[in-house]
Order: C-alpha cells, then structure tokens, then sequence
C-alpha cells in the first residue's frame, strides 16, 4: 500500500488503548458493585455527550437544546413500558424512532441563520417539550413526573435488580455498540463531509456537497442517539420527570464536551466521567451552591481557553 | 381585551428596555452575552436593597440602579468579555452561562431565595378606568410605557444625532474600517457595553414589580431577550422595539386566552418566525 | 475541436438594495477556451462568479451550463455537472489535511460521499487520485499537516489542487496567484498552463503579465458591465480599457 493509502486507513484504525478502556469499562460494575448506580448514570450521559459531539464537534452546530431529544426518549420509552410493553429493548427501538422524527422534523430549524438563530431554536424546541410535557398531566404525570415504570428482563433473561448491576451493564453494552457505530461514521466519507460543514460550509458546497441533506442527517442521527440515552435513563431508573427537557441538561452535557474535547468521541466519556466526579466532590463540599462553582471553572475555562485543559504545559503561557 | 393590549405593549416595552443592550452588544461585538438577564437581576437587587435597608425612595433608586450595573458592566467589560469577543461563539455562550450561573448563586447566597417584593410609591399604585372598564390602565404599567418611550426616543437621537452614536453605528457597520478611520473602536464597546448593561439593570428595576424578582430571573427570562433579539435583529433600533412589542403583546394574551398553553405559544411563535427569516424579520443585509 | 458554448450567461443582473453590482452582463465561454475577466477593483467580478456558482442568486438574466438552463441547480448541484471555483482568499478546511482535504473532495466527486459505513479513502481509486493531486501541487511533504499550520503558498496550492479533485468541465479561477511568493507562483502559473484542453477556463486576474500570456480572449468589466471583449491584443490596442487602467501602474504587452 502506498504512504497515501496508509495514512488515510491509519486514522481510521482502532487504538490499542480503545480496546483497553473499553475492557476495563465493561468490567467495572463487577469490579465496583456499590457504585452500579454511578457507573449507569455516567455511562448514559457519556451517550448523550457523545450524540451532542456529533452536532457539535463535528458539524460544528451550537445547541443549547438537546435536551429536548434526551427527554423526548425519556418519556417515550417510559410511557411504552408502562401502557404498551415492558420489554426493555423494543423500548429503546420505539424511543429511538421517535426522537429521530422529532430530530428531523427540528433540523429543519438549524439549517440556515446565524448561530444565534440556532441557539433561539434549539433552546425553544426544548422549552416547547418541556411546557407540553407539564402541562399535558394526564400523559405525563406533570410535574410530578411519570412513575411506576417497571421494565421487564433484558432480552428475556437479565432482570433489573435493585442494585442496579444489570442496568449498569445494559448501559455500558448499549453505549458501546453505538460507540462502535459512531466510529465508523466519523471516519467515513459521511463523517468528513459533517467536519468540512463545520470548518467552512462555503467550500463544502463548492465541492458538490449537499449541505442541508447532510446536516438533516447527522442532526437527526444526533437525536436519534440523544433520545436513546434518555430512554435508558427511564428504564435504569423506573420514571421520567420534566428535568429530563431542562435548560441545565443541556448546559451541562455541553460542557462535559468541552472538557474532554469536541471532535473526539472520546472527548463525551472523559468529559462525563471528569464531570461527575467534580459534581460528586464539589456537591459533597457544598451541596446547596454548586452552581457557582460550576460557573467559575466555566468563566476561568474559556478565559484560559478550552483546547488548553487537555494539555496542561501550556497553562502558565498566555494565550 | 384592550387592556390586554395596553398591558401588552407596557410588558413589551419593558422587555425593549432590557434587550436592548443585547442586542447592540451583539451587532457592535458579534458577542452571544447570554449573562445580559444578571445585569437586569443586579438592578432589580440594587432597588430592592436601597429601598429595604437605605429607605431611600423607589424614583431616587431607579436610576442609581442604572448608574450601578453600568458601572458594573463597564468593570467586567474591561477586565473579562474584551478578551472574549474573537472566541468562537460557542465560548461566549459558554462563558456567559458561568457568569449567570455564578451570579444566580452568589444572590441567592446573599439574599436568599425568595421573591422580592417592591413596594411602590402611592401614586405609582392604582388603575384609571376608560370607557365603562373596557380599558383598565394600571398607573404603574402607564409610567413604564412613558418612561420606556422617552428612554427609546432619546436612544434614537444618541444614535443619530451624536457624534458618538455616528461612531457606534460606524462600528457595527464594519469594524475594521472603522477603526482605520481613527475612531477608537476600544472605547465605543466600553461606552456601549456600560450603557447596555445600564439599561438592563433599570429595565431590572422597573420591571421588578411587573416580572418578579427572584434570583432565577436571568435563566427565566433569557429565552425572552434572546427572542427579541433574534426576531429583532441587531442593525437597527425599531427592529427590536417591533419585535419585543410583538412579544409582549403575544406573550399576554396568549397567558389570557389559552392559559394552559400559554408560554408554548410564544416558543412556537418564535421558532416558525425564525425559520420562515432565519436572519430575523427586520434584518437588513443579514449577519 | 468543436467550438461550442459550454458556459453562458445572458443579462444577468445582481441588485443590493441600491447598488447594482452586476449590470445586464452577458457572456459566452466556449469549450477549451482560455478565458480572461478582468477589471479595476469592485467591478464585480467576483460577484459575477458567485453568480454563476449559485452562491448568490440573480435579481434577472439566465445561466446556462452546456447549453440547459441550470439557474434553478443549487450551488452544489451545478459542481456535480462540472462547474468548478476557486477563491480569492483560499476558503480550506482549516480543521483537515491537505490529504483528507482531497479524498472528500475526490470521493464526492465519485459519488460515494455519503458512505457511512466504510472508512474515508477504503477505496483504492480515492487513494490513487489523492496521491496524483497531491504530487501534482507539490503536497506530498505537507500530507498529513493540518490545513491551519500550512504556509500560504501551499494553502493557495490546495486551494486549486481542491478544484482539480472535482475534476471541473469549466473552471472558474479567482486570482488564483494573489499573493503568492514569486517561488511557488511559477508552480500554480504551470499547473494553469497544464490544465487538460477540453477544460474550459475563466480567469479572474490583475497581474497583466499571466493574463495576456494565458489567454485567448478577455472580457473587460467596469462598475459591474462589460465594456468590452475581444482578443488579448484587441485589448491592448483598446483606448478605453487603458483609460481603465490608467494609473494602476500594470505593464501592458
């Protein structure tokens, strides 16, 4: 193979240390059977990040509102467990369809305008959500949210236990096949086309790529896998509330990714782990006030400049 | 339903005053401040605290409310948002929701979390009746339509008359020329940073009685400002002033005639409006 | 060689607000031709290739690319039936390399750009075609560099290595040598030069030098109009295009 063809497969490759994190992933609620509820909390919202990060990092759209798909599942999956069938994984597959419709039916909103624009809509849809999810009580629950969602044995046979080793489990082997997946589309043609929308949308279309057609699809993806996630977060924890649609989801699922690094799928895992763990550590400290915390790393983090976190020798030099 | 108009546009002017600054913000710097509502929440604290503990008068606290989150502003904008405006917007955003975050805690540390009340002055209290009841104007709601009105005026003749509302539009129009012409482009944000910030502190403070005031306020009412400016736009002063009428307007009847659906309406509204003119509707030459 | 119209535009009009920026502008670019557009600044050249790409739409007047009307075709659209730019100031991928830059380019090209399964370059014609382009514009060194570290001259390298990938029937070149260290011009005026015969090209140009030794004919646009069109020495001759130029300090041959 020539140096041409070589270097374009090698980026493509799977690391050898992908392989070791995984391994180590998927062993842990073994490993750590107390914290089962932890690992499936972090695992699930390492899935959000990650759909984000396809919107984001890749086609370089700002969404203050994808929430809206993480709720959406949420509710979908809940509501299907609870008046239709409880078997966990046809659930997932109707919470996934329906986010996905709902994220093409809103991509058309963040085709064209300014990022404002994009920001207003994004923000709106999942405001939208949130207030019918409220105000539809007799669905939803309301504020009170939607309880008693009991889930039947994974593929018939893995029960969820009270400990939460099973959900843990069905949260990491989910995330990691749409792990896998996802790979596979960053690294294709389609992947590279979202990553020349991003840097520069202009030249995308100069070089016969159909913009909109390809930004309908990720972002429709992107909720697809949102949506995804919040089904999984219904089924682990047995009811879905309105805080599922809430504005501080979404903040804090985009700065999970601006921790571990848009353009990475690696960067939503990181960036959740990291988060959680500060989230547990600074929550214990000061529990009522974590909010201020988080908004000063976020001020000191974009002053310092976010590509510098993850390459902490560049710290003492001025930007 | 007159007076559904009336408190409409009162709501929606209010909301003009407010927004204002983000949007001039945003035309002149090209810069998301989605920490705009705290400026407003600071002058709303800043009336609240004054009258509770200095017992000064709620007319004499206005306009100190004013001076204060200008002063604010213009501190902040020296040392923290200048460094800011060539980010991606993406860290703007992301910046200016930790300065919210951080200023939603730091009130509630200070001053709790429960709503504010302001007591307003006698003659400030009341209603005029018109036409056997069928247009009720609130005294209260009938000063913030004056005072808002002057306030837009007197913006328009800044903007246009004054040496430095010449500057200002020169710089929005196109920096780099701008600043090649000699205006000190520095300056110009300074002055309009403070001035913008300043008016949200009093739009903060007039508002105080009609919006509430607890310390959740920039989150609530972000999604507000943010509309106004995106239907808005930011090359002009009417576009905004149109837009937030528009949403006061809406945002009132729609609580009135279909109150279980109310804010849903506005949302909806606002996402056909901006898709139908992704540049918003009074764009002109689109950014 | 047939000579027939590959590219044409009749009466094209472009308003902004109150300025005209294309004026009634009709042209015809015949199949092979090397074809020169040229103006003081602001006459509106760029805008007229924006145009034609579909980047902007026309306030009236027709475009027709091998003889269909295509004012319809979206910009993307009319790139799949061979109508290739470049830019001014390179418009890259700043997040890329020149490599990955290619093989999207190449792929789309072929038709397989919106594979999501397979990974970018699987394909052994996409590699191939790469590796041409890349030792064409002397940017196999600089391969695998991402595209924000690259020095200028190689950016305007990529720029046109880019539109080559689209394997263009009409090439539209916008200052393609503007700015370029004298070094590497003679790289991009070869490639010019070497460009496949049946490509028909039009050159946005200001160095007076590349324009009358590259081209056969010259279209002169003033305040978004045509003065006039003729052959380079037609041009020359012309006391209303050296009244244009006049004081633009640009040698004439």
């Amino acid at each position: 193979m020539s140096s041409v063809a070589n270097s374009l497969s090698a980026s493509s490759k799977p690391r050898w240390w992908e392989f070791v994190l995984w391994a180590l992933l998927l062993c842990l609620p073994a490993l750590m059977p107390t914290h089962a509820l932890l690992i499936s909390e972090i695992t699930i919202i390492a899935l959000f990040a990650m759909s984000l990060d396809l919107v984001l990092g890749y086609s370089g759209i700002v969404s203050l509102g994808h929430a809206a798909f993480f709720g959406m599942g949420a509710y979908s999956a809940a509501l299907f467990a609870k008046h239709i069938h409880p078997d966990p994984l046809l659930g997932l597959a109707v919470a996934t369809a329906v986010s996905a419709v709902l994220g093409a039916v809103c991509s058309l909103g963040i085709l064209r305008g300014s990022d404002l624009t994009r920001l207003m809509v994004t923000l709106g849809v999942a405001l939208i959500l949130q207030e019918l999810a409220n105000k539809l009580d007799f669905i939803t629950g309301g504020a009170d949210g939607l309880q008693g969602v009991i889930m039947g044995p994974v593929l018939g046979r893995f029960a969820f236990d009270l400990v939460g080793q099973t959900a843990a489990w069905y949260a990491l082997c989910v995330t990691l096949v749409v792990f896998m997946l996802l790979r596979s589309v960053v690294h294709s043609p389609f992947g590279f086309s979202l990553k020349t929308i991003r840097d520069n949308p202009l030249r995308a279309q100069a070089i016969g790529i159909p913009v909109h057609s390809r930004l309908i699809a990720a972002y429709t993806l992107s909720a697809a896998l949102a949506g995804l996630a919040g089904a999984l977060q219904a089924q682990s924890s047995g009811f879905a509330s309105l805080d599922v649609f809430g504005f501080d989801r979404s903040a804090d699922v985009l700065l999970m990714l601006v921790i571990g690094g848009t353009g990475w799928l690696w960067g939503g895992i990181i960036g959740a782990v990291v988060f959680k763990v500060l989230h547990s550590l600074i929550a214990a400290w000061t529990p009522q006030y974590w909010t201020f915390w988080l908004g000063l790393f976020l001020v000191l983090l974009m002053l310092v400049g976010r590509e510098r976190l993850i390459r902490p020798w560049t710290w003492g030099h001025r930007a | 339903m007159l007076t559904l108009l009336f408190d409409g546009v009162a709501y929606g002017m209010l909301l003009f005053i407010l927004a204002i600054g983000l949007a001039v913000t945003l035309g002149l710097m090209n810069f998301i401040n989605l920490a705009h509502g705290a400026f407003a929440m600071a002058g709303g604290y800043v009336t609240v605290l004054l009258m509770q503990h200095a017992g000064l008068p709620f007319l004499a606290c206005v306009p100190l409310a004013f001076v204060f989150t200008a002063v604010a502003g213009a501190l902040l904008e020296v040392t923290l948002y200048r460094r800011m405006y060539h980010r991606s917007h993406l860290d703007q955003v992301l910046f200016s929701i930790g300065l919210t975050f951080m200023a939603v805690a730091g009130v509630d540390y200070f001053v709790g979390s429960t709503q504010q009340l302001v007591q307003l002055p006698a003659f400030l209290k009341g209603r005029t009746e018109w036409w056997d009841g069928a247009l009720g104007m609130g005294h209260y709601r009938l000063a913030i339509i004056g005072v808002c009105a002057v306030l837009t005026v007197v913006l328009q003749l800044l903007l246009v008359r004054t040496r430095f509302g010449a500057q200002l539009r020169a710089s929005v129009d196109n920096q780099r020329v701008a600043a090649g012409l000699g205006i000190d482009v520095n300056k110009v944000f300074l002055v309009t940073f403070a001035v913008g910030s300043g008016l949200a502190g009093l739009g903060g403070a007039l508002g105080a009685e009609v919006l509430g005031l607890d310390p959740v306020f920039p989150l609530k009412f972000m999604i507000y400002f943010l509309i106004v400016v995106a239907v808005g736009g930011t090359s002009s002063l009417t576009g905004p002033l149109l837009a937030a009428l528009l949403l006061g307007i809406a945002d009132v009847a729609g609580k009135y005639y279909i109150p279980k659906l109310g804010a849903f309406i506005v949302y909806s509204l606002m996402i056909a409006l901006l898709m139908w003119r992704p540049q918003g509707l009074f764009a002109r030459g689109g950014k | 060689m047939r000579s027939e119209t590959v590219l044409s535009c009749e009466g094209l009009l472009k308003r902004f607000g109150g300025i005209t920026a294309t004026d009634n502008v009709s042209l015809k670019l015949q199949r092979g031709a090397r074809h020169a557009l040229i103006g003081p600044n602001g006459a509106g050249k760029t805008t007229l290739i924006n145009l034609l790409t579909g980047v902007l739409e026309p306030t009236a007047g027709s475009i027709c690319l091998q003889g269909e009307n295509i004012n319809h075709l979206a910009a993307h659209q009319r790139v799949r039936r061979g109508l290739v730019r470049t830019f001014q100031i390179s418009q890259l991928f700043e997040g890329l390399t020149p490599l990955q830059t290619l093989a999207v380019a190449v792929t789309q090209h072929l038709g397989t750009g919106a594979t999501w399964w397979k990974a970018l370059g699987h394909d052994a014609l996409v590699s191939q075609r790469c590796e041409q382009l890349l030792a064409q514009f002397h940017l196999t060194e600089v391969m695998d560099q991402v595209t924000s570290e690259l020095a200028y001259g190689k950016r305007r390298l990529l720029e046109m290595a880019i539109a080559l990938a689209c394997e263009p029937t009409v090439l539209l070149l916008d200052e393609p040598v503007a700015g370029v260290p004298a070094g590497e011009r003679e790289e991009l005026l070869k490639t010019v030069a070497a460009l496949p015969a049946d490509v028909s090209v039009l050159l946005i140009e200001h160095d007076m030098d590349l324009v009358f030794s590259f081209a056969q004919r010259m279209t002169v646009l003033v305040n978004g109009a045509v003065l006039t069109e003729g052959t380079p020495s037609e041009m020359a001759a012309d006391a209303r295009v050296r009244e244009v130029y006049l004081g633009h300090g640009d040698k004439h041959g």
